[in-house]
C-alpha cells in the first residue's frame, strides 16, 4: 500500500468514526425530542434555535461534573468497564460498506474500511464482546444493583445471541458469503435481503433490541428495580461513556440491519441515477440514501421506547428461549428446503 | 516471525497470571485476554474463520459464562476450599506427566514440519475449511454434534425439578 492509500483509508477512519459521534450526540438530543413528540411535551428548547446545542451542553456538563470512584470499588476494572464498553461500540463500524467506490480526480475510493471475508462473524463478536464493558463495570462497582444488572446483560445477551446468530444463517443461505460488501453488492436496485428473508428480519429486529439493552429489553438498567443498573455508582464522563455507547451501538446495529436486509446503499432506480451523475456524485447519494435509511432506523428505536413497556425478566427470557429460537430454526429449515428445491 | 513469538509470549504470560491470581474474577479476565491472543495466533495463521469464531464462541460466550457464574458465587476466603497436601501433591505429580507426554509428542512433529510455517496457506478460510470438514471429515463432525446434544439434554434433565409425588390422603 502507498503512502496516499493509507492516507485516505485514515481518513475515511476518521470520518467514519466522526460520523458515529455526531449521529450519537444528536441521537440523545433526537431521543428526548421523540420523546416530547410522543407525550405532547416541547422538549429541550433552551440551548440554541429549537435546542439544537443541547447536545453540547450536556456533554460540558458531563466533562465538568466531579468523578468519583467509590471507596471498595476494584479502582482500575472500574475504569475498564466504560472504556470496553465505548471500544466495542466504536470498532464495528470497520467492515460496514457505506456505499460503492467513489471514482474523485481518477482516484477510486472504496467506502468501506475493510472488506474482510468473514465481516457478518466481526459484526457478530463485537456484539458479544460488548457486554464485558457493562459485566466488568457492574461487579467492579461493588453495589449490588449494579451486580444485579451486570449479570441480567450477561444472560440476556448470551441468550439473545443465539438466536440473533440462527437468524443470521438462514440470511447466509441466501446470499453464500459472509462478506458484508459482497452482500451489499447483491442487493442490487430492489433486491433487497428483507424480500427474502422476513421472519430473518424480524427475529434479527428484536435481538438487536435486546443486544443494545434497549426498551423493551433494558432489565440491565431497569431503573424501577435497580436504581441504574450497572452504571449506578458512576459519575461524569464514565457515566457518559455508557450512555453514549449505547448510542453508538444503535447506530452501528441500524447500519447492519440496512447492509443485511434492506439494500444497504441500493434503491431503485440506481442505473439510471449513475448514468446521469457520473462515478464520483452516485456513490455518494447512495451513501446519503444508506444514511437516510439508518436515521429511520435509529428512529424506529426511539418509536418503539416510548411506545413499548418494559418486559419482565422472565417474559424476556421466555421470548428468546422459547419463542425466538424455535422460530429461528424453523426459518432456516424453510429456508434450507425452498433453496434446495426451487433452484 | 517475531510476532508470533512476541504472540506466544503474552498468551504464556497470560496464562500464568490466570493461575497465580488471587480474585477468581480476576483470573477469568485474564483468561479472557489469553483467549484474545489464541486469535491472534489464528489470524497470524490466515485462519480468519477460526479466529473469529474463537472470538465469539469462547471470548464472547463461554467465559461470560465463566465470569457470570462467579459473580453469582459468595466468593470469600471463609467459604474457600481447602485441599489436603496429598491431593495437591497428586495434582502436581499428574500435571508433570501430563507436561511430559506432550513434550515428548510435539518433539516427534518438529522433524516433519514446522508449526509456524503452513503448508497450505488458504486452508484457515471459510470455503476451504467448509469443504474439508463436511467432505473428508463429515462422520467425525456429525458425531461430535450428537455429543455436544447429547451433553445438552443431560444438562436440561439434571436441572429440571423432579416431580413431587402427590399427597395421598
Amino acid at each position: 500500500m502507498e503512502g496516499l492509500d493509507i492516507l485516505i483509508k485514515f481518513g475515511l477512519i476518521v470520518v467514519i468514526f466522526l460520523i458515529s459521534l455526531v449521529v450519537a450526540m444528536y441521537s440523545t438530543y433526537a431521543e428526548r425530542k421523540v420523546a416530547a413528540f410522543f407525550q405532547d411535551r416541547v422538549g429541550p428548547n433552551r440551548a440554541g434555535p429549537w435546542g439544537i446545542l443541547q447536545p453540547l451542553a450536556d456533554g460540558g456538563k458531563m466533562f465538568l461534573k466531579e468523578e468519583i470512584i467509590p471507596t471498595n470499588a476494584t479502582g482500575f476494572l472500574f475504569i475498564v468497564g466504560p472504556s470496553l464498553a465505548i471500544l466495542t461500540a466504536c470498532i464495528g463500524s470497520a467492515v460496514i460498506p457505506w456505499g460503492q467506490t467513489v471514482v474523485i480526480a481518477g482516484k477510486s475510493i472504496p467506502l468501506q474500511v475493510t472488506d474482510i471475508n468473514v465481516g457478518i462473524l466481526y459484526i457478530f463478536g463485537v456484539v458479544s464482546l460488548g457486554v464485558y464493558g457493562i459485566m466488568i463495570g457492574g461487579w467492579a462497582s461493588n453495589n449490588k444493583y449494579s451486580l444485579m444488572g451486570a449479570i441480567r446483560a450477561a444472560s440476556q445477551n448470551i441468550s439473545y445471541e443465539i438466536s440473533m446468530g440462527l437468524s443470521i444463517i438462514a440470511l447466509l443461505l441466501v446470499t453464500g458469503t459472509l462478506s458484508l460488501g459482497e452482500i451489499a453488492q447483491q442487493q442490487h436496485g430492489w433486491h433487497w435481503n428483507v424480500i427474502y428473508q422476513p421472519v430473518g428480519f424480524l427475529l434479527f429486529l428484536v435481538c438487536a433490541f435486546a443486544e443494545t439493552n434497549r426498551t423493551p429489553f433494558d432489565l440491565p438498567e431497569c431503573e424501577t428495580e435497580l436504581v441504574g443498573g450497572y452504571h449506578t455508582e458512576y459519575s461524569s464522563m464514565k457515566l457518559g461513556f455508557y450512555l453514549f455507547a449505547e448510542y453508538i451501538n444503535m447506530f452501528i446495529s441500524s447500519a447492519v440491519m440496512v447492509t443485511l436486509y434492506w439494500g444497504s446503499y441500493n434503491y431503485p432506480g440506481m442505473d439510471y441515477m449513475h448514468e446521469l451523475l457520473g462515478d464520483t456524485w452516485a456513490p455518494l447519494l447512495g451513501f446519503g440514501v444508506m444514511f437516510m435509511k439508518t436515521l429511520l432506523f435509529i428512529f424506529f428505536f426511539m418509536w418503539i421506547r416510548w411506545t413499548i413497556p418494559r418486559f419482565r425478566y422472565d417474559q424476556l427470557m421466555d421470548l428468546g428461549w422459547k419463542i425466538l429460537i424455535p422460530l429461528a430454526i424453523a426459518n432456516i429449515v424453510v429456508t434450507g428446503v425452498v433453496i434446495t428445491f426451487f433452484k | 516471525m517475531s510476532t508470533f513469538y512476541f504472540i506466544a509470549f503474552l498468551s504464556i504470560f497470560f496464562s500464568i497470571l490466570v493461575i497465580s491470581a488471587k480474585n477468581p474474577v480476576h483470573s477469568i479476565l485474564y483468561l479472557i485476554l489469553t483467549f484474545f491472543t489464541f486469535t491472534i495466533h489464528y489470524i497470524l495463521m490466515n485462519a480468519q474463520f477460526l479466529a473469529v469464531v474463537n472470538f465469539i464462541v469462547y471470548m464472547g460466550a463461554i467465559l461470560v459464562l465463566f465470569l457470570y457464574t462467579l459473580m453469582l458465587i459468595n466468593l470469600n476466603k471463609e467459604s474457600e476450599p481447602v485441599k489436603p497436601f496429598m491431593v495437591k501433591l497428586a495434582a502436581v505429580f499428574g500435571a508433570g506427566i501430563l507436561a511430559v507426554a506432550l513434550v515428548s509428542s510435539l518433539k516427534v512433529l518438529t522433524h516433519t514440519s514446522d508449526p509456524v510455517v503452513l503448508k497450505n496457506p488458504n486452508l484457515g478460510l471459510v470455503k476451504n475449511l467448509g469443504k474439508v470438514l463436511f467432505n473428508e471429515f463429515l462422520l467425525p463432525f456429525e458425531v461430535s454434534s450428537v455429543l455436544l446434544l447429547s451433553a445438552m439434554v443431560g444438562a436440561v434433565l439434571l436441572a429440571t425439578k423432579e416431580k413431587e409425588p402427590k399427597p395421598t390422603i
